[in-house]
């Protein structure tokens, strides 16, 4: 019967008939199966944090940490122009994320209202209280370092807000990355690691971009190993997250994340080498790591936001999860 | 097997847990949850306007939508339903969707307040008077449950009635539900309520029926209301395989200790190790 001049099989086959090679040569025209979702509405809600507010404070939060670990460790060396920089910095810019977290709140008593409680499953509460033994720290530390009165006192309270610091600089990662949030959650093991990176890295572009050359040398070094890690943990996390989940670091505002790298890299070289001997290049160079520091955490925030607006971030590890459990 | 989310509370003497079996395969999508909630619980209205999508004009839960009854569409026939449609060969599926509270309940944990807190019942509360507006809940929420209200700036979401369980009332929108897709009762009996009615449709010719968020072993610990749905989760704007955020917690709090350790050494490196 197949044979049949009448019988067209081109055309006239049943659905489904056709031999498996014709199937495959056919398949791309078709989208790939296997993602629904509800009319493409997002499963998560959304963040309702505004990005100047909250990943301006990421990046504050990590200026002012490793600022004051910097210069805590330049006092002990006798670096003063480094340490009174670094403190005066710590000291703006925990200003600036206190106003942007308060700002976002909507009231000051709000931010009060949270030392009610102490949660260890809230990232946030954490925050709170570790802000809370940081910024007075910082605070006088920078009020000594200026006005040159209570050396003894100033002292321990740089060492203490070097050490808070490096909390202050490193817990956002942990309040981010406890959310459903695809990008933040999915990176949770990298983002402290890339956050204390890039605070290391903003940090010695302000002590580049705000003291002497002869006395930043360990802020051109910090640069330099703040970008390494930085990268390391940026590519490290992009492979974990897989194609899918990374996919809104290189779309939209996300590649801010992608700048931020190359600004930190740039910033970290220049002063590496001409900012060793030019005060001009060492403010480039200074600049263009705190730029890439700021770069960077809004990209990480954009892409986070634009992974949770699109419910394929959310179903596609999902199932990847569940049909890898069992197979398992 | 997971303990009483009450008891692990600390909770003495509490009731039974409570909670919401919702069976989408009665559902009508007349939407009488939505209004009855709306009513019960004063929520202010969530916006009139035509979104051009679906029937569905209500599309998701948020601060001011505490139940949404989804409405799909699809190609395909629905077990016995096609009877007298001649060869029409397209189902709708309706669901009521609600506030999952789970067994472990990421906005809870994540609350920096104490404004969330877990009831006597075994449900999830949002005291709007003690919350910050911080909006922490909200990216937390594995099911995208919680909302941040904009007219009062905190957070809002299904309570499963507390004020009326605390006077022996069954919640608004099950008492509203007229064909009973929505039932409320004690968790362990509406487990079984709903092993029975899974075997009943799946007998019915309905092979793709499932239960939804009643395993105690899933990523949330289970769920304080589940549901039987007729297609995977996500047709129905669900995740597959949610997880309590916090799970993963303790991994994120050592990699911050060991990121902040990073930081500490290498500045020291920078300053120690620096020639000038």
């Amino acid at each position: 019967m197949d044979d049949d001049p009448a019988l067209r099989p081109e055309r006239e086959a049943t659905v489904g008939s056709a031999g498996g090679r014709r199937r495959r040569g056919e398949q791309p025209m078709v989208p790939p199966a296997g993602f629904r979702s509800y009319y493409g509405l997002p499963v998560l809600n959304e963040p309702t944090w505004h990005d100047h507010d909250i990943a301006g404070y990421l990046f504050l939060g990590g200026l002012a940490g490793a600022s004051s670990i910097l210069a805590a460790a330049a006092d002990l060396t006798g670096r003063p122009r480094l340490a009174r920089a670094g403190k005066a910095g710590a000291l703006c810019a925990v200003g600036g994320s206190l106003y942007a977290l308060i700002h976002d709140l909507g009231r000051p008593s709000r931010f009060v209202n949270m030392l009610r409680v102490f949660k260890v499953t809230s990232p946030m509460s954490v925050g709170t209280w570790i802000l809370s033994a940081y910024g007075p720290q910082a605070g006088l530390a920078a009020a000594t370092a200026v006005t040159g009165l209570f050396p003894r006192l100033g002292r321990a309270a740089s060492a203490g807000a070097g050490l808070t610091g490096a909390a202050v600089a490193t817990y956002t990662a942990a309040l981010i990355s406890d959310t459903a949030v695809p990008l933040w959650h999915g990176g949770h093991r990298e983002m402290p690691l890339l956050f204390a990176g890039s605070a290391m890295s903003a940090a010695g572009g302000l002590g580049m971009f705000a003291a002497p050359v002869a006395e930043a040398g360990p802020a051109r070094n910090a640069a330099l190993l703040g970008t390494a890690v930085e990268v390391a943990a940026a590519k490290a996390m992009e492979r974990r997250l897989g194609p899918v989940v990374a996919e809104p670091l290189r779309q939209g505002k996300g590649r801010l994340a992608r700048l931020g790298e190359g600004l930190s890299v740039a910033g970290a070289l220049l002063g590496a080498t001409a900012g060793r001997r030019s005060r001009a290049a060492a403010v480039v160079a200074g600049a263009a790591l705190l730029a890439g520091s700021a770069c960077t955490r809004f990209g990480i925030f954009h892409a986070g936001v634009a992974s949770a607006g699109d419910p394929r971030y959310t179903v596609e590890p999902q199932r990847a999860r569940l049909s890898a459990e069992r197979r398992a | 097997m997971t303990a009483d989310p009450a008891t692990e509370s600390g909770y003495a003497d509490h009731p039974k847990r409570m909670g919401f079996f919702t069976d989408t395969s009665i559902c009508i999508g007349c939407k009488a949850c939505e209004v009855a909630c709306k009513e019960w619980n004063a929520v202010p209205e969530d916006g009139l306007a035509f979104t051009g999508m679906s029937y569905d004009n209500t599309q998701s839960l948020s601060a001011d939508t505490w139940r949404h009854v989804a409405f799909v569409e699809q190609p395909r026939p629905l077990g016995h339903q096609q009877h007298g449609f001649g060869d029409m060969d397209f189902r709708w599926l309706m669901a009521s969707d609600v506030c999952k509270h789970c067994t472990h309940a990421a906005c809870l944990d994540v609350c920096p307040t104490g404004s969330l807190f877990r009831t006597e019942f075994g449900t999830v509360v949002v005291q709007d008077d003690v919350c910050n507006g911080c909006g922490y809940c909200v990216p937390a929420c594995p099911y995208g449950v919680i909302g941040k209200r904009e007219s009062t700036g905190v957070a809002a979401k299904c309570t499963l009635c507390y004020d009326r369980l605390g006077v022996g009332q069954e919640p608004a929108c099950a008492k509203s539900c007229p064909t009973d897709s929505i039932q409320f009762g004690e968790l362990d009996e509406l487990r079984e309520r709903a092993a029975r009615r899974l075997e009943q449709v799946r007998a019915a010719g309905v092979d793709s029926a499932r239960l939804y968020g009643h395993d105690p072993d899933d990523g949330v610990g289970g769920t304080g209301a589940f549901f039987l749905l007729l297609d995977e989760p996500e047709v129905y704007g669900l995740p597959p395989d949610p997880v309590v955020t916090t799970r993963d917690l303790p991994s994120m709090w050592r990699q911050a200790g060991i990121a902040a350790a990073v930081l500490l050494a290498g500045i020291a490196v920078a300053t120690w190790g620096s020639r000038t």
